[in-house]
């Protein structure tokens, strides 16, 4: 009896479990950590920063148009209706990241399933599904969300859905050559072999299994949308006034580019390529972590 | 090799035929129809239906898709609602414009990227190498028509060298005549593909650096100069070409922004107007127009690199 202690013993030993390795390489990422820490800069800016800069974003004052930074209650100067540019930063980024991140959310989970009961199934089911995907990538994203923005009503909802629908190709692509790998394994045979359906096998074995690229491809999808939502807004077919965001702060800056107005332009352009590295970073961040093979580079 | 061929070709036409249908029921979804767009909102219920009479869209949907197709078939892409021309003539004559714009700053962002990625994935972890990677990460994370912002308040405003508008001929010729007012929509195109190529070369001359064939060649006494601009680099060309394949969305969407930004008259300023004035012929023409050019594109970036890579090559017949 003696002799089995020291084993009862080392299963107390607390090993390092593979997330808690992820977790920790992830944090050693110089490079991710910056990135999450801009994000949540960013969030608390955008989502708390009105309750301690109320401004009025509605209404126009026609007296105070483009104040210069530094003017009394305009940290950042005012637009050419006379909104606070601090403010308008904040609700504009509010709809920027919603957009952006719900948009690229829906995006993955559409590819995800898409391209995980493509690799599954296999056969002529996949090689179609495989075609739609291929027809999708060929037509540019930014052209035809312009078509649809022509046709509906451009509200936030409907920006989350479009971009949502036109930018899940990749993740289908990415899950589809993990899916292919996977269904031949052991514990999806076995799994099959006890009597499991094909619904059980795509959502709680290749789903779960490819969780890495999923996620990975989660931020850059994100990062994309926001892109994807700027130029939209930037080209005139975003959000409708007085709603804005970002891309379309800057549109209405441009205009005033030989006056000297650097305050409409350069905070909108700054936070999009803030928020768009951040969420580049913190996906890379997530690839070394998750990836064993590219460890050590 | 000729089996590979043609089940490529295959399946690009499978693609296309797809493309056709997506577009032709886009087309359909929107509202009032072509009639509404060619007559306007004032139009009676009866022009209308005897306009749909005529030309066909009181026909079964398949019907009209067979229409469309052998339409689309004869070159014939529709008339615009708003240009009274025909499509095909319209966008004839902005494409080679956008070509010309799209190929000069792809030229450009390959001969700044390929170094740059030799040069990076030698210096791995390096000062150097952080450096770049910080501004390719910018630059990756910067929209086209901000970098074309700050482009012109530089280069127009601040130093005024060169002029904000590109120029407007309407030929070839006219637009070289001109070609100061080429180099800022060239460079904000460049600059923006410069960050996504030098990553791309940066990792494959990463994975090519850990090959047998680089330990060979310097085991045989190669000079690392030879080893790296020679054997290294030929290697990782074969990733960047078959990108360049699929980045042909990428690179129309991007000269989208630019024209718009800088008034050029190519292809994507026709589309950007056409969305101002939903004028559907020309926007989904064009969507086709760029999705078949994207599949073939796609297709000639797949065999080329079956020529290019002996691997591929051995893999495929």
């Amino acid at each position: 009896m003696t002799v089995s202690t020291p084993h009862v013993e080392a299963e107390h030993v607390p090993v390092a479990g593979p997330y808690r390795r992820m977790v920790k390489l992830f944090f050693a990422n110089k490079l991710a950590v910056t990135g999450l820490i801009i994000l949540a800069l960013l969030l608390v800016f955008c989502f708390l920063g009105p309750l301690v800069h109320p401004t009025d974003q509605i209404h126009t004052q026609l007296a105070d148009a483009n104040l210069a930074p530094g003017t009394k209650g305009h940290p950042l100067g005012t637009d050419d209706v006379g909104r606070d540019v601090l403010g308008r930063l904040m609700i504009g980024g509010q709809t920027s990241l919603e957009i952006g991140i719900a948009a690229g959310l829906l995006a993955t989970l559409i590819g995800t399933v898409w391209g995980a009961i493509a690799g599954y199934a296999g056969g002529w089911l996949d090689t179609v599904m495989m075609r739609v995907v291929d027809a999708g990538i060929a037509i540019p994203a930014l052209f035809l969300l312009l078509v649809s923005a022509t046709i509906f009503r451009p509200t936030v909802p409907v920006q989350i859905v479009i971009i949502g629908c036109v930018s899940w190709l990749v993740p289908a692509r990415l899950v589809r050559a993990e899916a292919l790998s996977l269904r031949s394994r052991d514990f999806v045979q076995a799994m099959k072999a006890m009597g499991g359906g094909h619904g059980r096998a795509v959502f709680r074995h290749i789903i779960p299994n490819a969780i890495g690229t999923v996620v990975v491809n989660a931020t850059f999808q994100v990062a994309d949308a926001i892109l994807l939502i700027a130029y939209v807004s930037f080209l005139g077919l975003g959000v409708a006034p007085p709603a804005t965001d970002w891309g379309a702060m800057l549109s209405k800056g441009i205009s005033y580019t030989y006056d000297g107005y650097w305050w409409l332009i350069f905070p909108a352009g700054i936070a999009i390529v803030l928020v768009v590295s951040a969420f580049n970073c913190i996906g890379d961040g997530l690839r070394d972590s998750f990836e064993v093979r590219l460890q050590g580079r | 090799m000729i089996r590979f061929l043609a089940k490529r070709f295959g399946q690009a036409l499978v693609v296309i035929a797809l493309v056709t249908v997506i577009v032709f029921l886009l087309l359909h979804s929107v509202p009032g129809g072509p009639a509404r767009g060619i007559l306007g909102p004032q139009a009676t219920t009866e022009a209308i239906a005897a306009f749909n009479h005529e030309h066909g869209f009181d026909r079964s949907l398949p019907e009209q898709y067979w229409m469309y197709v052998s339409g689309l078939l004869r070159g014939d892409l529709g008339e615009s609602y708003t240009l009274n021309q025909s499509v095909s003539s319209l966008i004839g004559q902005r494409i080679p414009k956008t070509l010309v714009l799209t190929g000069l700053s792809t030229l450009l962002a390959l001969l700044i990227a390929i170094p740059l990625g030799v040069w990076q994935g030698r210096r791995r972890k390096g000062l150097a190498d952080y450096a770049i990677t910080t501004l390719v990460f910018i630059g990756y994370a910067t929209p086209v028509f901000f970098l074309a912002l700050i482009l012109v308040i530089v280069f127009a405003e601040k130093i005024p060298i060169l002029p904000v508008q590109a120029p407007q001929a309407e030929t070839l010729a006219g637009l070289f005549a001109d070609s100061r007012g080429l180099i800022l929509p060239i460079l904000a195109g460049a600059i923006a593909s410069v960050a996504v190529f030098s990553r791309y070369m940066r990792s494959a001359v990463l994975d090519n650096l850990a090959e047998d064939y680089v330990r060979t060649a310097r085991a045989k006494g190669a000079s690392e100069r030879r080893v790296v601009w020679l054997h290294i680099m030929r290697n990782s060309l074969t990733p960047i070409i078959a990108m360049l394949g699929y980045q042909l969305p990428v690179l129309f969407s991007g000269a989208l922004i630019t024209e718009s930004v800088f008034n050029y008259p190519g292809m994507g300023l026709l589309f950007w107007n056409a969305a101002q004035t939903s004028d559907f012929p020309i926007l989904l023409g064009s969507v086709l127009v760029i999705a078949v050019a994207t599949v073939v594109g796609s297709l000639i970036a797949d065999i080329l690199q079956a020529f290019v890579d002996p691997r591929v090559r051995g893999a495929i017949t």
